[in-house]
This record gives structure tokens, C-alpha cells and sequence, in this order.
């Protein structure tokens, strides 16, 4: 049965040491729940990006939150490098996991299968191959043969994501946007934020339930409303472009991050 | 002297010029130049009454068809389904290969770039890559790169993926998969064969007669300084709006 709880409650689920699983800056990201995450003092995490993050994995690996990052790319879009992701590697501060996006979907994908690794195309060649010993290289067992790399099965303790609407039985409203879906079936726990809770069912037909995430496959929900700012949240809301150029000047010193970030703290309490 | 403006406007058009004849083109993240060249080879087609083009851009909701979440383009790719997309790098050989990751020693790099994104897949699957690279330095054009995001040629195992041209702020270069090395096709003008010489780091092929490459004509340049600066807002704002003010 999902549950509906306050924000602070819904993060309280996270633990330090787990691995959390966040979408790409459009899929629409927990930005609430992840200054919430800060707050509540949670580290130590196995981050992985699905495929790629920006704004919300700068901000957790500036505030010390991460220990691993599976990624294959951290950037601010046209607000342009990650600030705390290159101090953080330039000092060493996390294990780094570089990944390329389809390998990520792939080890989700195998999770969500039940399977203890996906085939994947392409990648060899890539001296991506040389740094993640948990990626093989086999000869193919079917067909011609032939090399092709294979990449374990993703399991996230927990799939972290923010969407405009859920009903009361706990059904989400994910659009096109499935790779929510199969973070989702990959991971052991999904907790979700969203704009609004609504009173019809979005199971009721085939319109609405196409682009919806089953209750089965989520927890816990909170409501918070502007739950995606300063990013995105598709058909809601665009980015706040002033915003996010902000953090990225800021950001530039540990300094200039510490002010954002108790600044970007407190306005997100406010909001809540 | 050509202006910011004008620069740009040069390579959109060499963009659009280089995906000739491709169907479906496929355009990835932080991409506002290559999203603009897409753009205006669909327009031009559409006027000129040929078959219509498609453009997957990511990151926009009106310029992408996909319904199956992230995965679909990787998908798509690897159907043949994609015709051309681009890549860049904070590092490119003379070999194609590229390097999105860093300088120096991994993991913890000198320079440390946002990460290799899908070009460790996509180059192997997408058989019209145009590497696309504004700055033009030794920095960059390298002799062998730090880091292989990316390799642009596998002779161990079959693939249908790889560079098809280089462009950036200079020139353009035509690549030769099995040679495996750049080609020089056309200088940007004010700039030399011999300005090319000076700020590339690898070697490469350079045939006697070197073309300037050509300006947008005044059709081309009505259509991309109005229908598309406004199609590619959506996306790019930021960008669509520092060409319209440089107007």
C-alpha cells in the first residue's frame, strides 16, 4: 500500500550508506527532497544518475552527501560545468564510476528483468572499459559470435523522483518519461514527490493509465509543490534559468557553495 | 572581420549542409548549434518539397517524437534507425577517437569534463557522426587523447557507426574510416591553410586545393535567422536569444 507522508518523513526512508537512483534534469528530479536529503544530514550515498544528472547531483556531492557516483555525465546544461562535481574529483573526495548513458538504462533494465546482466552494443574500443572492471567483455554465446560487453544488473535500495501528479491509491503520472518507470521496477524502494494529489482514478482509461506508474511499484509519496525548482518539471513548469545560472557562479568557490546552499535550504523549508 | 553572429550562422549551415540526404537525425544535450543545423535542413527540405526529415532533440518536447522514455533513442540506434548525430570532445585525435571524461591521470583528472554521455555507444551505431568542436587549438586536436570516451574505428568487431566530418571555428575536415585519419575540406574564412596547420595538434591529410567554406545564402540565412532561431528556443533559449540580440 503507498503511503502518502510529509516531505521530511518520505526522505526519512533513505539511509546513508544506500544506493539512490535520480533521473536526468527533464524526467523531472526531487529538487525538494534533495534539500530535505541535506538537511537531514544523509551521506555516504551510491548515487546513480539515470542516465546523467546536473543541478541535484552538484548540490549533493558539493554538500558532502556522496560516496560513490555512477554517471555518465554531471552537468548544468547551458549553465555549463558541474562546479562541485570537478572540485570533488580534482580532490578525490568519492569513488568515481564513470558509465555511458544506454549502460546505465541497461543495468536497470536487467534488474527490472530479473536478470544478472543486459548485452549491451557498441562501447568497445572505449577505455570506459578499462575503468569499470565490472563491465565484460564476452564472445557472443548465440548467432555469429562475436565480441560484445555485458554490464551487471543496477539495483538501487532507492528510486528518488518528482512528477506533477499522483491519485489517492498512489498511481503516478509519468508521461512519456519511462525511464521512471524502470527505475522504478529496478529498485528495491521508490519514493516519489509530486505537485499535487488528485481525486480521480488514474488507472480510469487507457488515455491517462498509458503514461501512469502502477502503486505497486511506489512506496510513498509527498506532496511538494514546486517540488522540481530550480529545475524543470515537464508540462508544469520551465527552469529558472537566473536561478541556476546563480548557483553556478556561486558554486564556483566552497565558500560561494556554502551561501547558496543554506540560502537554497531555507527557501526550500519556506516552500514547504 | 565576420562577427560572433556571422560565425555561427556558418557553421548551422555547414550542418545542414553535411546531413544531406539523412532521414532521421538525432541531437544530444548542450547542443545548440547542431540542433539549429538539424532544424534548418528539415525547413529547407519542407520548402523545397523534398521528403520530410526527422529530428530527435534532446531535451525539447516539440522537436522529439519518442514515447519510450531515455532509452528509445539508444534503441533507435541500434535498430539503424538514426542516420546522423553529433559528438564533440574535450579532446579529439587524429585517429577520430574523443574524450569527454579529461587531462591527465584517471580518475582524478586535471581537467575534469562531464562525462562520456552515450558516445561510447552511439559512435559505434550511428553511421553519420559529425564531430562538432568550436575551438580550434592544439588543446584540443591532440595527437592521441588522455582519455578514449569514445573510439572511431574497430577493426575487431563489425559496426555501422562512425566519424563522418569534423567541423569547428576554422574548418571543416572529412574523416576516411579506413585510412582513420582527417582529411582537410574547407577553410572558414578569414582564416588559412596555414592558421589550420598552426592550431591543430595531429596530422592530417591536405590536398592541394583547399576551398573557402561557403557563406549562407541570403535564402538560407532569412530562414534561419526567423523560423528556426524561434523553433530552437524552446530548447535554447539562452542561445536563440543571443543571436537575435546580435541581430
Amino acid at each position: 500500500m503507498t503511503e502518502i507522508v510529509a516531505l521530511d518523513a518520505l526522505v526519512s526512508r533513505i539511509a546513508s550508506g544506500q544506493t539512490l537512483a535520480v533521473p536526468v534534469d527533464r524526467s523531472g528530479v526531487a529538487m525538494a527532497a534533495t534539500a530535505e536529503i541535506i538537511r537531514a544530514g544523509i551521506d555516504n550515498l551510491h548515487l546513480v544518475c539515470v542516465p546523467i544528472s546536473g543541478l541535484q547531483g552538484d548540490l549533493l556531492i558539493g554538500a558532502g552527501a556522496v560516496a560513490t557516483l555512477e554517471t555518465s555525465a554531471i552537468s548544468l546544461g547551458e549553465a555549463g560545468a558541474a562546479p562541485r562535481f570537478g572540485a570533488a574529483i580534482k580532490a578525490g573526495s568519492f569513488r568515481m564510476r564513470d558509465a555511458t548513458c544506454p549502460a546505465i538504462h541497461a543495468g536497470l533494465i536487467a534488474a527490472q528483468h530479473g536478470v544478472p546482466f543486459m548485452p549491451i552494443a557498441g562501447i568497445i574500443g572505449s577505455d570506459l572499459l578499462a575503468v569499470r572492471p565490472d563491465w565484460k567483455v564476452i564472445d557472443s554465446p548465440v548467432g555469429d559470435g562475436g565480441k560484445v560487453v555485458v554490464v551487471p544488473a543496477i539495483k538501487p535500495d532507492v528510486a528518488l523522483f518528482h512528477a506533477p501528479e499522483a491519485d489517492r491509491d498512489g498511481n503516478i503520472r509519468i508521461g512519456r518519461f519511462r525511464e521512471l518507470a524502470t527505475m522504478a521496477y529496478a529498485a528495491k524502494r521508490t519514493l516519489v514527490t509530486v505537485e499535487r494529489i488528485v481525486d480521480r482514478n488514474l488507472l480510469a482509461t487507457e488515455d491517462s493509465a498509458a503514461g501512469v506508474l502502477p502503486a505497486l511499484y511506489v512506496d510513498a509519496i509527498a506532496v511538494a509543490e514546486r517540488g522540481a525548482w530550480p529545475l524543470a518539471l515537464w508540462d508544469e513548469y520551465p527552469a529558472d534559468e537566473a536561478e541556476i545560472a546563480r548557483y553556478a557562479a556561486m558554486a564556483r568557490s566552497e565558500e560561494g557553495f556554502r551561501a547558496y546552499l543554506s540560502t537554497f535550504l531555507s527557501h526550500r523549508k519556506q516552500v514547504a | 572581420m565576420s562577427s560572433d553572429r556571422e560565425r555561427r550562422e556558418t557553421l548551422i549551415a555547414t550542418i545542414a549542409d553535411l546531413l544531406d540526404g539523412v532521414r532521421h537525425v538525432a541531437v544530444g544535450a548542450s547542443s545548440p548549434i547542431p540542433a539549429a543545423g538539424a532544424m534548418l535542413l528539415r525547413a529547407r527540405e519542407m520548402r523545397d518539397g523534398k521528403p520530410p526529415v526527422r529530428i530527435s532533440i534532446l531535451g525539447s518536447q516539440k522537436h522529439n517524437f519518442f514515447t519510450n522514455g531515455g532509452i528509445e533513442l539508444f534503441d533507435c540506434a541500434a535498430q539503424g534507425r538514426v542516420d546522423a548525430f553529433f559528438l564533440g570532445g574535450g579532446q579529439i585525435d587524429g585517429h577520430g577517437n574523443i574524450n569527454l571524461v579529461g587531462t591527465g591521470d584517471y580518475p582524478r583528472t586535471d581537467v575534469r569534463w562531464p562525462g562520456s554521455f552515450g558516445s561510447a555507444y552511439l559512435y559505434h551505431l550511428i553511421p553519420r557522426v559529425i564531430l562538432f568542436r568550436e575551438e580550434h587549438s592544439p588543446r584540443v586536436f591532440v595527437p592521441k587523447v588522455d582519455f578514449i570516451s569514445a573510439k572511431a574505428t574497430t577493426p575487431e568487431v563489425a559496426r555501422r557507426g562512425g566519424p563522418y566530418a569534423l567541423l569547428t571555428n576554422m574548418a571543416l575536415f572529412d574523416f576516411d574510416r579506413d585510412a582513420g585519419r582527417f582529411s582537410l575540406r574547407s577553410v572558414h574564412a578569414p582564416f588559412t591553410p596555414a592558421d589550420i596547420r598552426e592550431n591543430t595538434g595531429f596530422a592530417y591529410e591536405e590536398p592541394d586545393v583547399i576551398a573557402e567554406t561557403p557563406r549562407p545564402d541570403a535564402a538560407t540565412l532569412a530562414l534561419l535567422r526567423g523560423q528556426i532561431l524561434d523553433e530552437l528556443a524552446e530548447t535554447y533559449p539562452g542561445f536563440a536569444r543571443s543571436m537575435k540580440q546580435a541581430a
